[in-house]
């Protein structure tokens, strides 16, 4: 494995969070992003079958995770556990968040149809969502966003990695028969 | 999640229902799903009748969510009801605005699901620097979860914890925490048996320790002291 691999491979090992590009970069300025780019893709491969975790792509970095199929065995040895399941409610309040972004209260409210105040104030404690900005509004309210932290607990890239409104609603929808190209 | 609930009303138990559903949009689309009719179409007086039968039922009407929601369907009802003018080009549907609401709040449900198994996939992997939650809170994690939440006047049963403890110190010298409860243990055994043991232990009967931090829990007899 080339130096720069194994530099990133230690530095990803003692990390308790994804290391994004940037942060990786710095380790070595002589080496450049692209370089790191080209170690990370090795280093993954690397980690591809042979092991036990794998080097994944997650909120914004890179991060060793087990693999899927330990979860059961560690967690009955009690080594490690999943973190608790979000309640509906919290569930629908991240998904109008996320869609809706920067959001207030109020509209999150009408939304979903309840008062969603103590449900946000959960959110924010754990680190989901966070007060991005203020509306223009009376009484200028705060409007909130997702964190990195959202895209951690979901295993998701980025904002991007979220299904897309006109891919959820041709479910609603009856499905128009696609045209094939040529 | 919004499981067919409501239909039980054998049960005397007192449960609280209003955790079933998110809010009075999610028993909407309950009923509507239930009742196979179109959004687009609403049915209202049909509808607005079974919304307010259920949340009578299951004491709903608490809420003041619901009771906005029940009003506003009456009020939908009684518009529809009203006579139109011809050539009232003025008019609206008085249900597009739920209809509108409802369709939306369906897209959100819809992801809902999908965030819900993506972080079910996500929570099977561990990361590093994983900290262990407190104790308590792991003894809590291995209780399955209620599917409902009772309320039950039953006091513990500390008296069967400590007769089963006594049963185990007659026959072991030594066990662990998992033989006392057993796997499927519910919160009230988890109690009972924890609050026998620092009785037991305060009796002197047995000893607790734990070896090694976050280790499991050693229960062993205690030696019979000499008799005063």
């Amino acid at each position: 494995m080339q130096p720069l691999a194994k530099l990133l491979e230690a530095a990803l090992f003692a990390a308790s969070r994804p290391l994004t590009i940037d942060e990786l970069a710095s380790l070595d300025p002589a080496a450049g992003e692209p370089a790191v780019r080209v170690a990370l893709a090795a280093l993954r491969s690397a980690y591809s079958d042979e092991h036990g975790v794998e080097l994944v792509e997650i909120a914004g970095g890179w991060q060793f995770l087990t693999r899927r199929e330990y979860a059961e065995t560690i967690e009955r040895a009690q080594f490690a556990l999943r973190p608790r399941r979000l309640s509906p409610a919290a569930l629908e309040t991240l998904a109008i968040i996320a869609y809706r972004q920067p959001v207030g209260r109020i509209e999150v409210d009408e939304i979903r149809g309840v008062d969603s105040g103590a449900v946000m104030d959960k959110l924010v404690e754990r680190g989901l969502i966070e007060v991005v900005t203020r509306g223009e509004g009376l009484g200028r309210p705060l409007l909130y966003g997702t964190t990195p932290s959202f895209l951690e607990i979901l295993g998701l890239k980025d904002l991007e990695d979220l299904p897309r409104l006109e891919e959820l609603s041709v479910a609603l929808r009856r499905p128009t028969p696609v045209d094939e190209p040529e | 999640m919004t499981s067919p609930i409501l239909r039980d009303p054998g049960n005397s138990a007192f449960v609280v229902e209003l955790e079933k559903f998110s809010g009075p949009l999610d028993l909407l689309l309950h009923l509507i799903r239930e009742d196979e009719v179109d959004i687009t179409d609403l049915p209202i007086a049909k509808i607005a009748d079974q919304f307010l039968s259920v949340i009578n039922e299951l004491g709903l009407n608490q809420a003041a969510d619901y009771l906005e929601m029940a009003a506003r369907l009456l009020r939908i009802k009684a518009q529809l009801l009203l006579p139109r003018r011809l050539g009232d080009d003025e008019w609206e549907d008085p249900r597009a605005e739920l209809v509108r609401r409802l369709l939306e709040y369906q897209q959100i449900r819809e992801l809902v699901d999908w965030l819900g198994h993506a972080a079910d996939v996500r929570a099977e992997r561990f990361g590093r620097g994983y900290e262990a939650p407190p104790p308590a809170e792991r003894v809590i994690a291995l209780i399955p979860e209620p599917m409902l939440h009772r309320v039950v006047p039953r006091p513990l049963d500390v008296e069967g914890a400590t007769a089963r403890l006594n049963a185990l110190l007659a026959e072991r010298e030594q066990f662990g925490w998992t033989d006392v409860v057993g796997r499927g243990a519910t919160i009230a055994d988890v109690l009972s048996a924890f609050i026998a043991l620092l009785e037991l232990a305060k009796r002197s009967s047995l000893t607790l320790s734990q070896p090694e931090p976050f280790g499991p829990m050693v229960i062993t007899r205690a030696t019979p002291r000499e008799a005063a």
